[in-house]
């Protein structure tokens, strides 16, 4: 009997152990990303980034995606809504994770259509086709040209700027921040330096507004 | 049915070893996917098809205590501690590129966390595949005695 106390016991403890070490583990992730954002704000926005929204704005949301990922196509509308409902005191900035092979290939359109002041314009046209040039997470990043027709780019200027050094610093410098600020899935989001408590859309609106109100 | 002995209690408290040790590891590796958020590697998953089973197997062989447990568990340990060590020579470098198992995801020799400059998950489940490995041959020669 007491063999068998001995057990559930210890398979109790182990799985608390577990529980407050997720715990306190995310309480220092989100901790130590606040302080990056006081100290050096730079981590989270880099200069040249592309953004939306009123650069004036007190409240900042970060997001880090990657064109091919689903989840960052149905948070895309959602965002945009979160901005509309507090106007003026949202800035949206835009962070590459490449993290499926093919996304760079599109990160570099992206970046190029951003040098051209087209970048959301894009990613809406890359994100609307997304299951076309990206089915079953499987990029075949070439396709994406055949639904950016319609944004208004100059396409030979977009190639160009594509191919240049300058562009492989700003991916390798976005995946830099994304590995100091532990971003290990897309989306990522930080709400003026704030990662979500845990995923979904809730817990995003609630980052934003709790924001909003002690900014405003 | 004799009450259990001295030496069956010993047994018993190696083969509970063995499951506190798989317990952690299962954890472990949970908290580095679930938590830390790192993507398991194919070799990585051949390890965890090893060693999460033992956290079930082994209490089947604790309650009551059934020195054949050890025929049931070692398969597992030792076919782990092979994917471990299989593993652990391909971050080294000894494995050439070409026989790498994983072309898709995350690749193998990735290494992800290095304690101490040279704690890396592959060595920890190496070490606990070992570890269970060699309590359960403990247990084996114990209780034929």
């Amino acid at each position: 009997m007491k063999q068998k106390h001995l057990v559930i016991f210890s398979a109790c403890f182990l799985l608390l152990a577990f529980v407050a070490g997720g715990l306190l583990y995310r309480s220092q992730k989100s901790e130590a990303a606040l302080k990056a954002y006081e100290s050096n704000k730079s981590t989270f926005i880099r200069q040249g980034a592309p953004t939306h929204g009123n650069p004036a704005a007190k409240v900042d949301i970060v997001e880090f995606l990657d064109p091919a990922c689903e989840t960052c196509k149905e948070f895309y509308p959602f965002v945009k809504k979160l901005m509309a409902a507090h106007p003026d005191k949202i800035r949206l900035v835009v962070r590459y994770a490449p993290f499926h092979s093919g996304s760079e290939y599109v990160v570099k359109i992206l970046e190029a259509a951003n040098m051209q002041g087209k970048f959301f314009e894009t990613l809406e046209a890359v994100f609307s086709n997304q299951s076309n040039w990206a089915p079953n997470h499987t990029p075949q990043p070439e396709m994406v040209w055949n639904y950016i027709g319609g944004v208004g780019l100059d396409i030979r200027k977009l190639r160009q700027d594509m191919d240049t050094p300058e562009m492989e610093k700003i991916i390798q410098q976005d995946i830099a921040a994304a590995k100091t600020l532990k971003v290990t899935a897309t989306p990522e989001f930080f709400v003026n330096g704030r990662p979500l408590p845990s995923f979904g859309f809730d817990q995003l609106k609630d980052l934003v507004n709790d924001a909003v109100g002690s900014a405003y | 049915m004799n009450a259990p002995t001295r030496a069956q209690d010993s047994s018993w408290a190696l083969l509970f070893a063995c499951w506190l040790i798989a317990c952690v590891s299962t954890l472990g590796s949970l908290f580095f996917s679930e938590v830390m958020g790192f993507p398991p590697c194919v070799l990585c998953w051949y390890q965890r098809i090893c060693m999460y089973p033992l956290v079930l197997i082994l209490p089947a062989g604790m309650f009551p205590f059934d020195r054949n447990i050890v025929r049931y568990a070692a398969p597992l340990a030792v076919l782990g501690a092979l994917i471990a060590v299989f593993h652990l020579l391909l971050v080294a470098g000894y494995i050439p590129e070409s026989i790498k198992p994983c072309v898709q995801g995350v690749p193998c020799s990735e290494v992800q966390i290095e304690w101490f400059g040279f704690v890396t998950i592959p060595l920890l489940s190496g070490l606990s595949f070992l570890l269970i490995t060699a309590l359960l041959m403990l247990t084996h020669r114990r209780s034929s005695k």
